[in-house]
């Protein structure tokens, strides 16, 4: 028997259904976990947030109209609450993110460790990615989101999806040359 | 990989990465395809972004999942809301919604067809109780005997996955069966085996016979 689609569960969410709520909760909590945890890189927020995400779909399924899928509309809400945490936090913690996402002058131990393994450095450097960068590298390779998906969970033209990919991929390529990888463009 | 020089992206050098999480259209994997058939410096950077993708796939696993409290603080936090919802969990638009989505097309061109088939008996009975008072020439009360809604046998049933819809069909009409509920979590059927309530003995007779069929992956008696 095939599972019952993202759709009826949410129109069962509308009516108060708990089980429906289990159901989609168990399909999407490690996703969105893992997606919200890469933009706000603290599991203890990450987890605050993926409860509230799914607090927000119980109490919202019932404004659902289906002009996107139930996955774009979950992550869509991931996303914007991930911004709103980015956008409370402290100085400090910002600038400390925006130094990793600049240059690091001296190597730090993981990075001198990892240059002779280039999946390491790679990895390092994904890590060092801005938030805008981290969201969109996310949704594309690990949440497997199509430029549609990624426009409307995102909320710009799918042509700015393709070029902001772009240009994560180049500031990607600009940190790896910065370990010593040359990769070329981008 | 190899170090290469460009001054713009191409659309299919924008294609990349979607590429290679397929989700490109076939269309679009195709130009993609062809393109990275016919220049080499493009599938040099090709290997670069399944790196890309297999690297943010081994960051996003290495996350971990969420802890086992979240289950708990999400349902207490939805438990605090105001009781603005109904909690009843059974809505019929819902329910019959559900159904009809979990059905193959298969097995909704099977469901159709017995639909129909209902309706032209359900007529032709109707007629026959027309024709049978006609020729009677009286009446009967509204509360005549009849077998009362509710009344019956009935199991949960759930099918075997990997049972095709010509199955279930073959195997409900064989046995005289339908379903007058669910699926409900767990893919549990509440079906009518009987329109009369059984004894004991006889209904667990008939789950035995029915538990050994093929399509069947679970079967219990309820009321």
């Amino acid at each position: 028997m095939p599972t019952t689609s993202d759709e009826v569960l949410i129109a069962r969410i509308a009516k108060g259904d708990r089980l429906a709520m289990e159901e989609l909760y168990g399909r999407y909590r490690v996703p969105v976990y893992r997606f919200v945890l890469r933009m706000v890189r603290n599991p203890t927020t990450a987890e605050d947030l993926n409860s509230d995400v799914f607090l927000d779909v119980w109490r919202q399924a019932g404004t659902f109209e289906g002009r996107s899928a139930v996955s774009t509309w979950i992550f869509s809400i991931a996303r914007f609450k991930a911004l709103n945490v980015l956008q409370r936090r402290p100085m400090e913690e910002l600038d400390d993110e925006k130094a990793d996402a600049i240059e690091d002058q001296a190597d730090d131990p993981e990075i001198a460790l990892a240059k002779k393994d280039k999946a390491a450095v790679l990895r390092a450097c994904l890590l060092k990615l801005s938030a805008e960068h981290r969201e969109i590298v996310n949704l594309v390779y690990y949440q497997h989101k199509s430029v549609e998906d990624v426009a409307g969970i995102v909320g710009i033209p799918e042509a700015t999806v393709k070029t902001r990919m772009f240009y994560a991929r180049k500031k990607l390529s600009e940190l790896l040359t910065e370990q010593g990888i040359e990769r070329g463009w981008p | 990989m190899t170090t290469v020089k460009q001054s713009e992206p191409s659309e299919i050098e924008l294609l990349l990465p979607w590429y290679a999480a397929g989700t490109l259209d076939v269309r679009e994997s195709q130009q993609v395809e062809r393109a990275l058939a016919n220049d080499p410096e493009l599938a040099a950077r090709y290997e670069w972004v399944r790196a890309e993708l297999e690297q943010e796939t081994h960051v996003s696993e290495a996350a971990g999942e969420p802890s086992a409290r979240d289950v708990t603080t999400l349902f207490a936090k939805i438990d605090a809301l105001p009781a603005q919802k109904s909690r009843s969990s059974i809505d019929l638009g819902a329910r019959i919604a559900e159904f009809l989505a979990a059905l193959s097309p298969r097995t909704l061109a099977w469901s159709a067809m017995a639909v129909a088939l209902a309706i032209v008996l359900q007529a032709g009975i109707l007629a026959g109780i027309v024709l049978k008072e006609r020729n009677a020439g009286g009446y009967e009360t509204a509360s005549a005997p009849s077998n009362v809604s509710g009344e019956g046998s009935y199991v949960l049933l759930r099918f075997q996955p990997q049972a095709s819809a010509a199955d279930v069909a073959n195997f409900l009409e064989t046995n005289k069966l339908s379903i007058v509920g669910g699926p409900s979590t767990g893919g549990l059927y509440r079906v009518r085996i009987a329109p009369t309530k059984l004894a004991k003995a006889d209904l667990t007779r008939i789950v035995n016979t029915l538990q050994d069929n093929k399509v069947v992956g679970f079967i219990a008696v309820t009321e």
